[in-house]
């Protein structure tokens, strides 16, 4: 099990567009990925849950990524969220 | 030029393009029992629906620029969402159709975002909404009928009420129909419209289609396609002096309805759907004296859900503010059925499981929910609520104890809730004769004139060929409306008329002097009557 800790930094949060390339990147992996948010927890892989979080700015977010592949897909998640949130 | 004629329900002139109204292949989804091919119509759909997305957003990159188009990228990301798929899935599993199964599952979806705490989220709920109902659109062949933009004229061989509520009102200026009689709905709503409409017309609609222009004379009864430069001049002259007939009423505006020797008549409107209210509005409406539930529940496929009929009803609520509305639960059956309520087809509807009836057959699947969504309206305006078809003090009794019950329930949940009076529409010859037990059980008495003549008089009122037998001056029903008036005013308690003589110009006196103290009508006919009510001695 892989897991990493983000704050984001967007001030619109964690809304439609990041949660739609976020659920495209988790997507790349075998792994599960989970997110955990202040307000719940969620499948990385399914947009309709990711965008339920409402994560905001300033809410840190708690990534786990568990399979085959969590190095990658943790590492690659990683990148993805400095980039875009 | 072309004419013909039919019979008038609403005077008034309309000129314009005409569209032919052609039934959509399927209205209602209906399963086709297997639900491995649902699913394949499904997931066809979803393919169908992402192609379609894509095109726009290519279209809303070009034009908008690729922040705007993204959000059309997310509605195609929902259609891989696997919280939706299992969730359609399993409906279709347990025997729902396609197109059920993907507007049901998308809209408890939206409710959830609807829910969230956070503006940009909930606003959300739409875009859920909108790729669901498009999937649900492609599996039910509802874009089928395409109208034009701007305003027209709408000719069909009749019209379902289902049907009719999916039409965009504001910009029909007349209906034309083969069919329907002067209290079919599509006469109804064309009254609530106040466009001129006929119906029991002789017009061809192959005609119509080639037609550039027709044009529809409210008054005589009588349609024009392309009309000669004498026709049109001759139309646009009445018209325009049916626009200063209007203008003079405009006088009674804001003003009372008082007689001479000082009675005062609450004049309502009677409405189908929430939208109706802010026409009920302009009308200058003193309230709402009946809104039919019943649309509520047309051209769907599957129950409305307590939260829709509570929205509905609170919308309502709030634009009439203080002014009293009176909410007639539902009356399906007879001549308005709906296919997800599983029926059986009834040898003689009008006299089959219908109004009241229904519900309170079943209660918990469709009276609870819906009582359960006025009362929670309630705390928003000032409802009322009548039950239709009551024949028996008995039914009365019994949906009376279940309000009760129901707001009991609400409170214990916290919810709140205002007292909310509870009347009888007044339509069968039993309640008439019974008016005076109904009155010591009832806050008020509602007449539905239509169906009480055609159960007074045993005259079928879709029936066109029994058009001079339905006597709605009949002098059994005047009796009976004035036993109910004069068992009210004993009882103390106020008695109304709600169906379509509640606004005859020539019965307006009688009734106050009957002691009916609000007549509910179509919105456009308040100003008029009003008048009528002003310059009465009575």
């Amino acid at each position: 099990m892989k897991e990493f800790t983000y704050e984001i930094k967007d001030p619109m949060g964690l809304h439609a567009r990041p949660a739609g390339l976020l659920v495209k990147a988790a997507a790349k992996f075998a792994s599960t990925v989970t997110i955990a948010a202040p307000s719940g927890k969620a499948d990385a892989k399914r947009i309709m849950a990711v965008m339920r979080l409402a994560a905001k700015q300033g809410n840190v977010l708690t990534v786990t990524c568990e399979g085959a592949d969590e190095d990658q897909a943790a590492e690659a998640l990683q990148a993805f969220m400095a980039e875009n949130l | 030029m072309k004419q013909g004629s039919g019979l008038p329900v609403f005077p008034g002139v309309a000129i314009g393009k005409v569209v032919v109204y052609q039934k959509a292949k399927r209205r209602e989804a209906v399963s086709s029992g297997d639900a491995a091919v649902e699913q394949a119509k499904f997931d066809a759909a979803c393919e169908t629906a992402k192609e379609q997305l894509s095109r726009l957003y290519e279209k809303a990159k070009a034009e908008l620029g690729e922040e705007q188009a993204a959000i059309v990228e997310v509605q195609m990301l929902m259609l891989d969402d696997l919280d939706y798929l299992e969730a359609v899935a399993d409906e279709i599993a347990n025997g729902a159709a396609a197109a059920t199964a993907a507007a049901e599952c998308g809209e408890s979806m939206a409710l959830v975002f609807a829910a969230l705490d956070d503006e940009y989220m909930k606003a959300r709920c739409a875009d859920i909404r909108d790729v669901s109902q498009r999937v649900a659109g492609i599996l039910s062949g509802a874009d089928d009928f395409k109208l034009p933009d701007g305003s027209f004229l709408l000719a069909a061989e009749d019209l379902a009420p289902s049907e009719t509520i999916q039409l965009p009102r504001d910009r029909i200026l007349a209906f034309v129909t083969q069919g329907g009689s002067s209290s079919s709905h599509t006469a109804i709503l064309a009254r609530t419209l106040n466009i001129p409409s006929l119906v029991q017309s002789d017009i061809d609609l192959q005609d119509a289609a080639q037609c550039e222009v027709l044009a529809v004379d409210g008054f005589t009864g009588n349609w024009y396609m392309d009309p000669d430069a004498e026709t049109l001049a001759m139309l646009t002259k009445k018209q325009a002096e049916a626009a200063a007939d209007r203008e003079a009423l405009e006088v009674y505006r804001g003003k009372k309805s008082i007689t001479k020797s000082g009675k005062q008549i609450l004049l309502c409107a009677n409405i189908g759907c929430p939208e109706d209210a802010e026409a009920a509005v302009a009308g200058d409406a003193e309230g709402i004296g009946l809104m039919r539930s019943e649309f509520l529940y047309l051209g769907r496929d599957s129950l409305p859900s307590e939260d829709e009929l509570f929205e509905a009803y609170k919308k309502v609520a709030e634009i009439m503010g203080e002014r009293p509305v009176v909410i007639r639960t539902l009356d399906i059956g007879a001549d308005k059925q709906v296919d997800y309520m599983d029926l059986d087809k009834e040898e003689n509807p009008a006299l089959g499981l219908r109004g009241l009836r229904i519900c309170l057959t079943r209660v918990d699947e469709i009276f609870r929910p819906q009582l359960r969504a006025i009362y929670r309206a309630s705390a928003y305006g000032n409802l009322n609520v009548m039950f239709p078809m009551v024949a028996s003090v008995w039914e009365l009794q019994e949906a009376k104890a279940l309000c009760k019950q129901i707001r009991e329930e609400l409170e214990a949940e916290g919810i709140p809730t205002k007292d909310v009076p509870i009347g009888v529409m007044i339509e069968t010859p039993a309640a008439a004769v019974l008016a005076h037990e109904l009155a010591k059980e009832a806050a008020f008495f509602s007449v539905g004139t239509n169906d009480l003549t055609q159960y007074t008089l045993a005259v079928d009122r879709q029936n066109a060929k029994l058009g001079r037998f339905y006597d709605p001056y009949h002098p059994a029903l005047m009796a009976l409306l004035a036993h109910i008036a004069k068992s009210a005013n004993e009882a103390g308690i106020w008695a109304g008329i709600c169906g379509e003589l509640g606004a005859d110009p020539k019965l307006t006196e009688t009734f106050v002097r009957m002691g009916f103290s609000e007549l509910s009508m179509a919105p456009g006919r308040i100003l008029g009557t009003r008048k009528i009510v002003c310059e009465s001695e009575e």
